[in-house]
């Protein structure tokens, strides 16, 4: 082996080799035992900032935050045992809503795995059910193989978290390492993107033929990059666009076909659209429960055209009709130019009907209501900010109300409802655009779950605005209490901390507001203020949201809110 | 319905683990699983025969299998030509008295062997469709089954 130089590296330095190899410059973190080595190693590539959170489930929500708003591959890394398992929300939240991130763990040593060491937790079985796929690494030339693989499974075909599991010692294995693999050889994992002809041809010719048709676009439009095949399908054929709470933002909220969203708490007239339909064309959505309600009653006089890129979700809640497997931009661009220009002036007329007639609706009083304040944020912000959100009523009120015009403008928990996703997840979309206003809609009790990363926040100085819609509520639960358990209320009195003094004691901006005159100058104010600010809304403890399908129903058990009238002065569309 | 699926996966630790795990978490009932080495070195064979599967679930087993990364192949048989056998261990009382009337039983069938025999029982080993050995097994019962073990289906398709 004369003149050949073959460089040994130990195993963590050549996750971090592999890690910029793959263009990773952020990682959210927490250290301890078994991960050090890593740790130690990580201090010799200054390319890679590593986000010291205050707790993991924090790096897992910042990475998927930050994936979600940017469309890499979220990092996130922790250490054995608790570490790793404090992760498992994470992972499971972005598993749920396709994110793509990385997730690599410490593990006890490997002759000390099976034997209930220190901080040892089988944590690929744990994460099992709540990744695409895992990795225990039991030696470190696996290293580079496994890192590429992941981050392959991670961000192709529908994405999701895929976490590695790295044994200490393996961490500081040395190994010769000469290049990072080019060339991948997955058998078992090959996602369709190129859709089939004859699919593509079922599902135009339903679609020239339809008379009543809409789109339902999921975030599938979004992973795939698909907006403006989205907007040139349904301006051709002049389909009405819903969006799922997850592909909000895949069509613009402002444009004149948008019905915004469906389902539980979706808009009535979205609602009642799709019950009159004759097709409904979902594109990268799943038909879950939220938007389907009871599958037997759901759109009866439809067909259904389902584009996705997982064929596990073809006919799992709904049947359809005319599936075609593919990647949404690549189907929509192959579909287009067999979909015939069409005016349906009817439909679109009926349309504007049932927005008239049925409008988002906010309660006109003098109190402090938090529809009123996400409308006042929206119109304050031209409906450009980037928006987090937690989850309840909260999240309903911003989805309805603030439609968002922005790519990737809009990133909340929708399939696992995360309660506390709001704050981390901020942090992540900050990091991922640190150029733009970035306003986490939160609730105080999701808050109050992860309100430790306020830290992070002020170290590293991300200017995320927080609005608490303070109601000392769990609204959502006190709505289903007072709903569907006639009025028995249980354990819903979250009362924090003063917000104010929370903020200040973190060394952050805070504002209060308890009347509806202040909304617009705190707005303005947080807006202007160099650095995170907390808007503390002492809102109205009660009220609902509406219009509400309950679980399990469908549109014809839709309630709509029992206080709209032709007066209300404040109505949105 | 029955379905019976045939898969192949990367011969690797914990590959089990994740196909069962998913179908534990689906909801789908196995009724029974096997798995060995396939032709290919480095990947199995498995076959699973799935239980009490309604309507649109059929599709869901073999596209929730297509999923599971280590999974490289997953098709769903029932409905094509295959060849499907089973093989039984059945351990049944029988004395020198009543030995004979136990191997009467016996020469009824093809496919058996007699593996193992004592005083008080014969070990039959059998290999033969479902409806085979859940024949003999309703001859032999009266005799007395003192311990009975199946591998399960395993099925290649014939086409």
């Amino acid at each position: 082996m004369k003149g050949v130089a073959v460089m040994e590296l130990a195993g963590g330095e050549l996750i971090c080799e592999s890690l910029i190899e793959e263009g990773v410059d952020l990682v959210f973190g927490h250290p301890g035992g078994a991960i050090l080595p890593l740790y130690d190693h990580l201090t010799k590539y200054p390319q890679i900032k590593h986000v010291l959170t205050r707790h993991e489930q924090g790096a897992a929500h910042a990475a998927d935050g930050y994936a979600r708003s940017t469309g890499k591959v979220g990092v996130c890394i922790a250490t054995s045992g608790p570490g790793a398992i404090n992760l498992v929300v994470g992972l499971a939240t972005a598993y749920m809503d396709s994110t793509p991130m990385v997730a690599i763990t410490g593990q006890v040593t490997r002759g000390a795995i099976g034997k209930d060491a220190f901080q040892e937790t089988d944590i690929t079985g744990i994460t099992l059910p709540v990744t695409k796929h895992n990795y225990l690494v039991t030696k470190a030339s696996d290293l580079p193989m496994v890192i590429k693989e992941a981050f392959h499974i991670a961000k192709t075909g529908r994405p999701g978290p895929v976490l590695i599991d790295v044994p200490r010692d393996v961490l500081q294995e040395m190994t010769p390492f000469n290049e990072y693999p080019t060339t991948i050889d997955l058998p078992g994992y090959k996602p369709v993107l190129e859709p089939n002809n004859e699919q593509i041809e079922y599902a135009v010719n339903l679609i020239n033929k339809a008379k009543r048709p809409i789109i339902l676009a999921g975030r599938g439009v979004q992973i795939s990059q698909a907006e403006e095949q989205l907007v040139a399908l349904a301006e051709k054929a002049q389909i009405p666009v819903i969006c799922t709470l997850l592909g909000l933002g895949a069509f613009p909220g402002s444009h004149y076909l948008n019905l915004s969203l469906m389902g539980m708490h979706g808009s009535a007239f979205a609602n009642i659209a799709v019950d009159e339909s004759d097709l409904v064309i979902n594109i990268g959505a799943r038909f879950d429960d939220r938007i389907v309600g009871k599958v037997e009653e759901f759109a009866t006089k439809a067909k259904f055209v389902h584009i996705t890129i997982d064929p596990s979700n073809i006919n799992q809640n709904v049947e359809a009709h005319a599936p075609v497997v593919g990647d949404a931009k690549l189907v929509l661009e192959n579909m287009n130019p067999l979909i015939k220009s069409a005016k349906r002036t009817e439909w679109l007329k009926r349309m504007d009907q049932l927005r008239n007639k049925h409008p988002f609706f906010i309660p006109e009083t003098d109190k402090l209501l938090p529809q009123f304040v996400i409308r006042q944020l929206w119109e304050a912000t031209g409906g450009q900010a980037r928006i987090v959100t937690g989850v309840g009523q909260h999240q309903m009120w911003a989805a309805q109300l603030y439609p968002t015009t922005v790519e990737r403008g809009f990133i909340t928990s929708g399939g696992l409802g995360t309660m506390g996703y709001e704050v981390p997840a901020a942090m992540g979309m900050q990091m991922g655009r640190p150029e733009d206003l970035v306003w986490s809609i939160a609730g105080d009790g999701g808050f109050q779950m992860t309100l430790q990363e306020l830290a992070t926040i002020r170290d590293e100085k991300l200017p995320v605005k927080f609005a608490i819609m303070n109601n000392s509520y769990l609204g959502m639960v006190r709505q289903w209490q007072e709903l569907f358990y006639d009025n028995r209320y249980n354990q819903i009195d979250i009362a924090g901390p003063d917000w104010v003094k929370l903020a200040e004691a973190y060394g952050i901006h805070g504002i209060r507001v308890d009347n509806k005159e202040n909304v617009l100058s705190a707005i303005h104010e947080a807006n202007q203020h160099d650095g995170p600010v907390i808007v503390d809304f002492v809102v109205e403890q009660e009220g609902n949201v509406y219009p509400m399908i309950p679980a399990g129903q469908s549109v014809n058990e839709m309630v709509e809110d029992p206080d709209m009238d032709e007066k209300s002065s404040m109505v949105a569309k | 319905m029955k379905r019976i699926i045939s898969a192949i996966v990367h011969d690797r630790p914990g590959v089990l683990n994740r196909v069962s795990s998913m179908f534990r978490r689906r909801g789908f009932n196995i009724a029974s699983l096997a798995v060995g080495h396939s032709e290919k070195e480095g990947f199995s064979r498995m076959t699973i025969v799935v239980d009490n599967v309604e309507g649109m679930q059929a599709d869901q087993i073999t596209t929730q299998l297509d999923n599971v990364v280590e999974v490289v192949e997953a098709a769903d048989i029932t409905d094509h030509p295959t060849v499907i056998r089973e093989t039984a261990l059945i351990k049944v009382a029988a004395t020198p008295s009543t030995r004979g009337q136990v191997i009467e039983i016996l020469d009824l069938f093809s496919g058996i062997e007699v593996a193992n025999v004592s005083t008080e029982w014969i070990i039959i080993e059998m290999t033969g469709t479902t409806e085979q050995v859940e024949a003999i097994l309703a001859l032999l019962e009266p005799h007395g089954i003192i311990e009975l073990m199946r591998t399960g289906l395993i099925a290649l398709t014939s086409n």
